[in-house]
């Protein structure tokens, strides 16, 4: 387990504007949902952000929004996840060695590397501790929760930064149309459940959250577990997986008072969470977040703040729900994610 | 040599993306590395790319780039001596 | 005391060797894999040199036991290769009520097919099957779909300490009890595209490297897999795997100096060194052998060389650099050359820093030049370092009866051989 102590959002929302869970909402009708960025030379001299492309400077400025909120000045370890690093980075070089291979700049071949923002926000706090980055897909994210979870057992570390961040480009956009990951037309965010159609609604963001041993005077919530379960060949048995999760943390399914749910738009995936709540946690408050922040595979960093505020407020904003209960306490929150039903992944996260 | 030290200033910002500096901040006989504008070694491979993209200067050894970048006027006199 | 963390099983393809006993046969006799490149179609074909795997997609679809259909990379082919050589030799197919997970490094990813077709990406539907393999977890899942792991399955990519990191985690889920087992490694292809980043860097070389030496011009890049099968003791008394060697400790630091070079004092690299050293418990002088990151850059060489000196005082290890065998394959450097350490501790053996002539100048050593044979190596440790400043060394320490309690006290180098058949292993999900 640690505490949440700090949150930094760069989102489709008015996330870095606002204390505590945005109240205005945003609504796009568009091909997927760009970030809101903030002014950046309030995070980072323009003289070092001269490299940078937009999404090391997202991640960058919710790093230090985050560590701020913490109060945090230097953490015991720096971790992210991205599922797909710098696609702006990746997509120059890629066309560049598609015509000639000619006048090359090494900056976007450094930048393209995924590490780039762990280690750039290390070079910002001139932290030499433990860095690392994960690269699978709807586990990027989870993959660093846990590495971080670990170390808080291990003794390792009392602080840490961890961070979830993916762009979105029109490029990759139409690219990855191709095999159906994404709506072929612009959408409305808002009614984005309203004609189940293929494909998700995509989108991108930057989260990053201080997580501690101990919990400072402003700690959101307790961060209890995470686990990521892969699907081959049917290997994913939900009911085991479960209850083994709950039955872990000392709970079982009746203690959790609101579910928040992956659900994205896509007529073919959403079906999944719905018979996840109806079979295993019927009756429940159910949550979902997707259409504020779009899909991306980091988009559990927006989840996970969604549940720290509420838990931290006790209050459940009403853009988040997806049925008409309401949690009867604000105790324990179960996010539940999965990607094309091969990777699916929970996150327990308590009040205090 | 003026007009191309003019020139010069306003490709490199451009091609180092220096968004805060403008052509009359740069002092052409001041350093552009450590102490001046603050530039490190990728900055300096990019210039390389400069000279070979709009010059059709080439460098081979990375290394003989400290003393033709010293300066944007030491960019200029070697740009000179070496177009073709 | 935490639980400690033994290799029961390896697998490896390179330049030098498309299984276990051919890149051991190779080092043995000092034989490097590099040369020019063939497989890539570049403009930089005649200005590097390479260690490519000398096998085309339809050979290493051969290797890999799978039917040729579209859709995978040349890294995920890699990747399959070594990872189900080593899957067979620790036996992962068996005993399968261990929890058992999949830790795969890699950072180019599947490039090296979607370089090919990008432009059909963008403007028509006929290469969509290769859509998929553009990210890092594509080839991670092909392995884990392969060998039928699922209890945790992850990739790793901090460039070229990618593989070493994906080690230490894995080591870390088993001490803390989420894993019993885990298959641990990187896979990484030649690709148009980081040659040419690296090329932008200027840090090419297109003769043989020269890691250590002061006349060293660059890195010859290579491509390859390797994994590496780790286990608890407990794990081990199922399994009844002979443990190849300990991995004794493990240490991750960050230079935060620059995105790609490496400070003047090596401070990452020291910190990493040091962490790994006291964790394993051992002293400097217990360490026998560096098998440094040793890229043969001016930077790196050089900002290693003196963490070195300021770790190991003038008491310095044999020290050498094995990327002139096996060309720099990036993110599987890190398990590529911690199986070739753990040789040295099977075999007591030491690798020669080939093409090496002149001590650098700043310098106070000089690397191994020559195979040493016959000697003891009771201690190893190999150090990856990648851009960033992502720096993990890691500390691998022979098995004998003085360190080994429970663990099955067959003969170490008995259990390396038997890998020669691994490589032939039918795949074990059948």
């Amino acid at each position: 387990m640690a505490y949440i102590n700090g949150i930094g959002i760069v989102s489709p929302q008015l996330t870095v504007e606002s204390k505590g869970f945005p109240t205005e909402v945003m609504e796009y009708t568009a091909d997927y949902l760009k970030c809101i960025e903030p002014a950046y030379r309030n995070y980072i001299d323009p003289i070092q952000s001269r490299r940078m492309s937009r999404l090391i400077k997202m991640g960058i400025a919710a790093a230090k929004i985050s560590m701020a909120d913490a109060g945090c000045t230097m953490p015991d370890a720096i971790i992210t996840g991205t599922g797909l690093g710098s696609v702006e980075d990746t997509e120059k070089i890629l066309s560049d060695i598609t015509k000639d291979e000619k006048f090359l700049n090494p900056t976007p071949f450094i930048q393209s590397t995924y590490n780039t923002i762990s280690s750039q926000v290390a070079i910002q706090l001139k932290c030499h501790n433990y860095n690392s980055t994960y690269v699978h897909r709807t586990f990027s994210f989870e993959s660093g929760l846990i590495d971080s979870l670990m170390q808080m057992e291990e003794h390792t570390a009392s602080q840490i930064l961890v961070g979830a961040i993916d762009e979105m480009t029109m490029n990759h956009l139409q690219i990855t149309r191709r095999i159906g990951q994404w709506k072929m037309e612009p959408v409305n965010n808002l009614r984005l459940l309203e004609n189940m159609t293929p494909g998700a609604l995509a989108g991108e963001g930057a989260a990053f959250f201080v997580l501690g041993k101990e919990k400072n005077g402003s700690a959101y919530a307790n961060l209890k577990d995470v686990k990521t379960c892969i699907n081959i060949k049917g290997s994913f048995n939900p009911n085991k997986e479960i209850s083994t999760f709950l039955g872990n943390n000392g709970l079982d399914a009746r203690d959790i008072d609101l579910l928040i749910l992956g659900n994205n738009g896509d007529c073919e995936n959403d079906p999944i969470y719905a018979q996840f709540a109806d079979h295993y946690f019927p009756g429940k408050a159910l949550a979902w977040y997707k259409h504020l922040c779009g899909e991306y595979h980091t988009a559990t960093g927006f989840g996970l703040y969604a549940a720290a505020c509420i838990l931290k407020n006790r209050v459940y904003p009403e853009i988040l729900h997806l049925n008409k209960v309401q949690p009867k306490k604000f105790e324990n929150i179960l996010i539940y994610n999965h990607f094309r039903n091969t990777n699916h992944a929970f996150l327990l996260v308590q009040g205090f | 040599m003026d007009e191309l030290i003019n020139k010069l200033k306003k490709e490199v910002i451009e091609q180092l993306n220096l968004e805060e500096i403008s052509p009359d901040d740069i002092d052409p006989d001041s350093s552009l590395f450590g102490e001046g504008l603050g530039l490190d070694s990728i900055d300096a491979l990019e210039l390389i790319v400069l000279l070979e993209k709009n010059y059709g200067i080439k460098i081979e050894d990375p290394k003989d780039g400290k003393k033709i970048f010293h300066s944007i006027r030491t960019m200029a006199e070697y740009i000179t001596e070496h177009k073709k | 005391m935490p639980k400690r963390i033994f290799i029961t099983g390896y697998g490896i393809i390179s330049c030098i060797g498309s299984n276990i006993p051919e890149n051991l046969n190779s080092l043995m006799r000092s034989a490097p894999g590099t040369g020019p490149l063939l497989h890539v179609d570049t403009i930089l074909r005649d200005e590097v040199l390479v260690g490519e795997v000398p096998k085309t997609h339809q050979e290493l679809f051969e290797l890999a036991g799978v039917a040729p259909v579209e859709g995978y990379s040349r890294n995920a082919l890699l990747g399959i290769i070594a990872a189900t050589e080593a899957s067979a030799h620790g036996r992962l197919g068996e005993n399968t009520g261990l929890k058992t997970g999949l830790i795969s490094a890699t950072t180019v990813g599947g490039m090296d097919r979607c370089e090919l077709f990008y432009k059909d990406f963008l403007e028509n539907d006929s290469r969509n099957i290769y859509i998929d393999s553009y990210d890092c977890a594509d080839s991670t899942e092909k392995i884990a779909a392969r060998l039928g792991i699922h209890d945790f399955v992850t990739t790793i990519s901090t460039a070229c300490s990618s593989a070493a990191n994906a080690i230490m985690l894995g080591a870390r889920l088993i001490r803390n009890g989420r894993l019993d087992r885990a298959l641990v490694g990187g896979c990484e292809s030649l690709t148009k595209f980081h040659l040419n980043g690296f090329n932008a860097l200027k840090i090419l070389d297109k003769e043989p490297c020269k890691p250590f030496d002061q006349h060293r011009a660059g890195i010859n890049l290579g491509e390859g897999a390797a994994y590496l099968v780790i286990e608890s003791e407990e794990s081990m008394l199922k399994t009844r795997n002979t443990p190849l060697c300990e991995l004794a400790g493990w240490g991750n630091a960050c230079e935060a100096y620059h995105q790609t070079a490496s400070s003047p004092d090596g401070e990452g690299a020291f910190m990493a060194m040091k962490a790994a050293l006291e964790m394993s418990g051992l002293k400097p002088a217990d360490i026998d052998y560096i098998n440094a990151h040793g890229t043969g850059t001016d930077n790196n060489d050089l900002s290693e060389g003196r963490a070195i000196e300021r770790l190991f005082g003038d008491r310095i290890p044999k020290v050498s650099s094995t990327k002139p065998f096996t060309g720099h394959t990036t993110s599987a450097a890190g398990s590529t050359e911690a199986i070739l350490s753990v040789f040295c501790l099977l075999y007591q053996v030491i690798w020669p820093n080939l093409n090496f002539t002149e001590r650098i100048s700043e310098l106070g050593f000089t690397p191994v030049e020559k195979l040493l044979t016959g000697i003891p190596v009771n201690a190893v440790m190999s150090n990856s370092f990648g851009f960033g400043g992502n720096d993990t060394s890691l500390i691998f320490r022979k098995v004998n009866a003085s360190n080994a309690n429970n663990v099955n006290n067959a003969d170490n180098a008995d259990n390396a051989n038997n890998a020669g058949n691994a490589g032939n292993a039918e795949n074990i999900e059948n």
